[in-house]
């Protein structure tokens, strides 16, 4: 229903940028894409805290289960700022766009994420090791995007101008919208991906009782 | 606190003296940086610059430390070492800490010879470079002991160490570089002391859940 919303108010309501015509659309997806991206990050961190301090054993799932939501968000807010770049620069990779560096380091991070995971056996040293480095995870973004801004002073001295203060009311309400609907679709498959993972759980340890 | 610090001297004493008798890491990384110097001279081509040289040397030192780091762990999972040093009574990031402060060590007598070559092939290296390098090694060998602790947990063993490692590493090489190049290279250290201080903090309270279930 939300995304519905958000994609008709992006299509017919909000007024099409002066200067980058309809490619600025994208504006709309790309940045609450990535904020939805921040959020999984951070709500999986939060639960490998409650690993770590609580010794909460459904929690290790969750936690995983958000970042492996955070890691798809995090390629489509590549994806769609790949485009953007495209159609308001002409190339599909800024260096310049401290967001988009930011989120190719924290895509690498996340990765080397799943790397781990998978070479651990299942088990409570599986859960500490992936909660300890989810939560190297969210010290890294406050870290990483600091460091890129100081690297902007010797690799490129040009800095894009922000959208952000300088909205129309329409264009930050159709933004409010799009990054409800964002949240909403990456809730939703959350629930979606956890109930799924445990019913697999599940079923796993009925089979082993058969056996 | 007394104790805590006799335990971490003895156990980054036990490392030394290891690499004393054994010696078999510190060459390695002595061989590895210079023969990465030689290969950058090829690397870039002539009119690169000397800012160039000097982007490469980071890459020489993080590489180095990869190197180190990745042995780090060995011997404590070969001999079993690792749940000994668990069940002694003591703190366990100050198994963390002993480590690192070995790690260190091999990293900044690697890097004695490390910069002066540069400094003879390529171009000479200033004050503010000396301390980057100082503030940036604490910060690799916090953050990569503490990465190699994880990874001789897992069943890909070393391979898995460079891929978790990098993209922390990142940053400090953005500060490295930046202390290096720049005019104003204070901002830049200061992001490195920022990093280390942080880093080292997590680092030190979550060691324990690395090495125990």
């Amino acid at each position: 229903m939300l995304v519905t919303a958000a994609i008709a108010l992006i299509a017919f309501y909000v007024p099409t940028d002066a200067d980058q015509g309809l490619s600025q659309k994208i504006f709309y997806f790309h940045v609450p894409i990535a904020l939805t991206a921040y959020a999984c990050f951070g709500w999986g961190a939060w639960k490998a805290l409650r690993v770590l301090w609580n010794r909460d054993e459904r929690a290790d799932l969750e936690s995983y289960v958000a970042i492996h939501l955070g890691v798809i968000f995090g390629a489509l807010t590549l994806l769609t700022g790949s485009i953007w770049a495209r159609a308001s620069w002409g190339v599909w990779w800024a260096w310049q766009s401290k967001q988009l560096v930011l989120f190719l380091v924290l895509f690498l991070f996340y990765c080397a994420y799943f790397m781990l995971r998978y070479s651990v056996e299942p088990g409570p040293r599986r859960a500490n090791l992936s909660a300890v480095y989810a939560i190297f995870g969210v010290v890294l973004i406050p870290v990483s995007f600091l460091a890129i801004r100081l690297a902007e002073d010797f690799i490129h001295p040009t800095v894009f101008t922000d959208h952000g203060p300088q909205m129309a009311g329409s264009m930050f309400f159709t933004f409010c919208v799009s990054w409800a609907a964002m949240l909403a679709t990456a809730h939703a498959l959350y629930r979606i991906e956890l109930a799924g993972k445990r019913i697999d759980a599940r079923l796993r340890e009925l089979k082993e009782l058969l056996a | 606190m007394r104790r805590y610090a006799a335990d971490v001297s003895a156990l980054a004493r036990k490392d030394l003296l290891l690499e004393l008798r054994a010696r078999d890491t510190l060459p390695a990384m002595l061989l590895f940086v210079v023969a990465a110097l030689v290969v950058f001279h090829f690397a870039l081509p002539t009119g690169s610059g000397r800012l160039a040289g000097l982007g490469l040397l980071w890459v020489a030192i993080v590489f180095t430390a990869l190197l180190g780091l990745s042995r780090s762990f060995v011997a404590e999972r070969e001999q079993g070492v690792l749940d000994a040093l668990v069940l002694a009574p003591s703190d366990r990031s100050a198994i963390w800490l002993g480590k690192t402060v070995a790690a260190f060590a091999f990293l900044a007598l690697a890097e004695v010879v490390a910069l002066p070559a540069f400094a003879i092939f390529f171009s000479g290296i200033d004050g503010a470079t000396v301390a980057g390098v100082a503030l940036a090694d604490i910060g690799i060998c916090t953050v990569g002991v503490f990465l190699a602790a994880m990874s001789v947990a897992t069943r890909a063993r070393e391979l898995l160490l460079p891929v978790l490692f990098l993209p922390l590493a990142i940053p400090v090489v953005i500060g490295g570089v930046g202390a290096s190049v720049t005019g104003s290279p204070a901002r830049y250290l200061g992001f490195l002391a920022l990093y280390d201080a942080l880093f080292a903090t997590i680092c030190w309270a979550s060691f324990e859940y690395v090495v125990t279930e």
